[in-house]
């Protein structure tokens, strides 16, 4: 494809990166800060639409800017459900009952870790450690934190998100 | 100043943290604003001494050369994990008069280090601090530009610095002219998108210029060759915050708080199986019972200490009989393990020394960068014979493998520490808790808590529920 048939992004968001860029000596220093963005905007993951559409504005190859969002974590590469519930399972999570606040999670949802929920309303992932370990064990709902959970607590912190 | 000691629970909260009253009156400054309401604001920072130092500096002839001075004669070391000497390690940048190109200060806010939570605490609750040490950081390298790198998890840490550089910005304490001098700096936030490895200096640097997280070999370091090949030097968040204390009360001051090698305060948090995790801030050199009994309120529902991380999961378990060690560098390194980042994971009788080193090896595992052959294998294959071995499928044979593998992959067999960083509590465990990994192999099953370890280790699949 040639650059001018590319997708290209939002005007609002074309107008956010040229400020953004400002910040740096280099243009694509801003990319990260741009792919959180359009995963915020545009739908919730980022499809090859907004990666073809983000190396437009950056002037890198599509295959550039897949390379670098797919080694991020915080990256969705593909569909995600309407909320993303992310479970840490990492040490001082794993000590005080991560695996009983996942599997909760995974019954209240309806969804297995790395899944989608039949009724598309959940992502259910596990995490590395979040920095939340002194609050263990804690999930993640569409990016808030949730700490010091119990196992009965989840359904009532997933209860809000229709 | 405020002598009583500080607990934060749960650092998300906007509630002011509960205070403890323990007989642990010791001196505070890191944490000595948190729990004030809007503890994050310009107004509350500067009616309790916030931007003193910075003003002390640019308005008393101090030259860069003497902020250097003095933060090398205080003897603070970095708190990023490595503890290598602040003052020294900013002297390495090169004099601007011979090296005139751009120059940065890249703040590392990246805190990943599972067990780690410190830096997060004076990000949400008193982010002035870090601006203010940015500031006195820059002045001193001669920098005009510095970045936070936050990891993208951190919500709120992120919109509380951004809001007080904002604020700053307004004061005329960031940007030109910065209180009528003409020091000049610019701080922009930058947030990370949610990958371990790039809280390693060089990892950082690819990342903050958009690229995959890929640590870069070492020579060129960062004073020379950076962020864009510029001049470059990386503070971790905790070691920045020191900074206004240490200008405004002094390196005598700051050297009558914890050890002569390792002085001043730290911020250590304590999780897992005690009463009270948090972060504390106590002075270096403490003794890790205290930590445990007076701060954490002891191992939780009365059970008994059986082993312990002192420094986050890259440093190794150590027994419960090594529980009176002092916390600083070279007290912990005499016991067999590294201070770290000062988070102490606390493991009770009950728990499993064989699947927390199955956990703590996915980790590494999950986050190697894939460069170095030693360390993408290396961290595979550990997390592969932890989990055969914790499954009951371990060979005796295993043991030494394990040994042979962290030998393969450490030290300084990679381009960076990561893979020694799954070395080094790989080696630990086999070292301290040998007879623990043995049993596990001659039993054929977890001797701990069968019932439970079993059903973690299969796959989850859900009950139905479906909303
Ligand atoms: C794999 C790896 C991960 C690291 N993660 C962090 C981190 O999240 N935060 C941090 O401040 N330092 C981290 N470090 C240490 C940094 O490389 C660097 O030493 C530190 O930021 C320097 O700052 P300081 O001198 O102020 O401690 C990490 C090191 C390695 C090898
Ligand atoms: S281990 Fe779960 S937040 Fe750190």
């Amino acid at each position: 494809m040639s650059p001018s048939e590319r997708p290209a992004l939002p005007e609002a968001l074309r107008a956010e990166f040229t400020e953004l860029v400002r910040h740096y000596p280099e243009r694509q220093a801003a990319l990260i800060p741009a792919l959180h963005r359009c995963q915020e905007e545009l739908g919730g993951w980022l499809t090859p639409e907004t990666l073809e559409a983000c190396a437009e504005f950056f002037g890198l190859e599509p295959v550039e800017v897949f390379g670098v969002a797919s080694f991020y974590p915080m990256f969705h590469l593909r569909p995600v459900g309407r909320h993303v519930v992310g479970v840490c399972h990492n040490i001082s999570c794993a000590l005080r009952g991560a695996e009983d606040i996942l599997r909760e999670t995974c019954r209240v949802t309806g969804s297995k870790p790395g899944g989608v929920s039949a009724d598309g309303r959940f992502s259910v992932v596990r995490l590395e450690c979040q920095g939340a370990c002194t609050a263990a064990p804690m999930l993640v709902l569409d990016g808030a934190f949730h700490e010091n959970l119990a196992t009965a607590d989840v359904a009532r912190v997933l209860g809000g998100a229709r | 100043m405020s002598t009583e000691p500080t607990k934060i629970t749960s650092p998300t909260k906007t509630a002011l943290p509960p205070k403890i009253t323990s007989p642990l009156k010791r001196e505070i400054y890191l944490l000595s604003r948190v729990g004030l309401r809007d503890s994050h604001t310009l107004p509350v920072y500067k009616a309790h001494g916030g931007y003193a130092a910075l003003e002390q500096v640019l308005t008393g002839g101090f030259t860069p050369a003497q902020v250097i001075q003095i933060v090398k004669d205080s003897g603070l070391r970095g708190r990023g994990g490595a503890g290598f000497s602040t003052g020294l390690k900013w002297s390495f940048m090169p004099d601007p008069a011979k090296d005139p190109r751009p120059r940065y200060l890249a703040v590392n806010a990246d805190e990943s280090e599972p067990g780690t939570c410190k830096d997060r605490v004076l990000m949400e609750q008193d982010p002035h601090g870090l601006v203010e040490g940015i500031l006195l950081a820059c002045f001193a390298m001669r920098v005009k530009t510095a970045y936070v790198y936050v990891r993208g998890e951190y919500r709120l840490s992120h919109e509380r610095v951004a809001a007080a550089v904002a604020e700053a910005r307004a004061a005329g304490l960031v940007g030109a002219k910065i209180l009528g001098t003409d020091f000049a700096c610019d701080i922009w936030m930058h947030k990370g998108a949610g990958a371990y490895i790039c809280g390693e200096e060089t990892g950082l640097m690819e990342s903050l210029e958009g690229k995959r997280g890929h640590p870069r070999p070492k020579p060129p370091f960062p004073a020379g060759a950076g962020l864009w090949r510029q001049p470059t030097t990386v503070n971790n968040v905790e070691t920045l915050a020191n900074v206004p204390f240490v200008i405004t009360r002094g390196a005598d001051w700051f050297k009558s708080l914890g050890t002569p090698k390792s002085p001043g305060n730290v911020l250590i948090g304590i999780s897992g199986h005690v009463e009270r995790p948090g972060v504390y801030e106590l002075p270096l050199g403490i003794s890790a019972r205290t930590v445990l009994e007076e701060c954490a309120g002891g191992v939780w529902k009365g059970r008994k200490l059986k082993a312990w991380i002192p420094g986050g999961s890259s440093t190794g378990l150590l027994p419960a009989a090594k529980i009176d060690v002092a916390m600083d560098h070279d007290s912990i390194r005499e016991a067999g393990s590294m201070l770290g980042t000062g988070a102490m994971i606390m493991l009770d009788e009950t728990a499993c020394t064989v699947r927390a080193m199955q956990v703590i090896a996915r980790f590494y595992e999950h986050e190697s960068c894939g460069q170095c052959s030693q360390c993408r294998e290396g961290t595979e294959w550990l997390h592969q014979i932890f989990a055969r071995i914790e499954r009951g499928q371990g060979r005796m044979e295993d043991i030494e493998l394990l040994s042979s593998l962290a030998n393969g992959m450490a030290p300084a067999k990679t381009i960076c520490a990561l893979a020694d960083a799954a070395a080094i509590p790989t080696h630990a465990i086999v070292k301290n808790f040998r007879a623990e990994l043995e049993e596990h192999v001659r039993l054929g099953r977890c001797p701990l808590d069968v019932e439970r370890h079993a059903a973690e280790l299969t796959d989850l699949v859900p009950e139905g529920a479906h909303a």
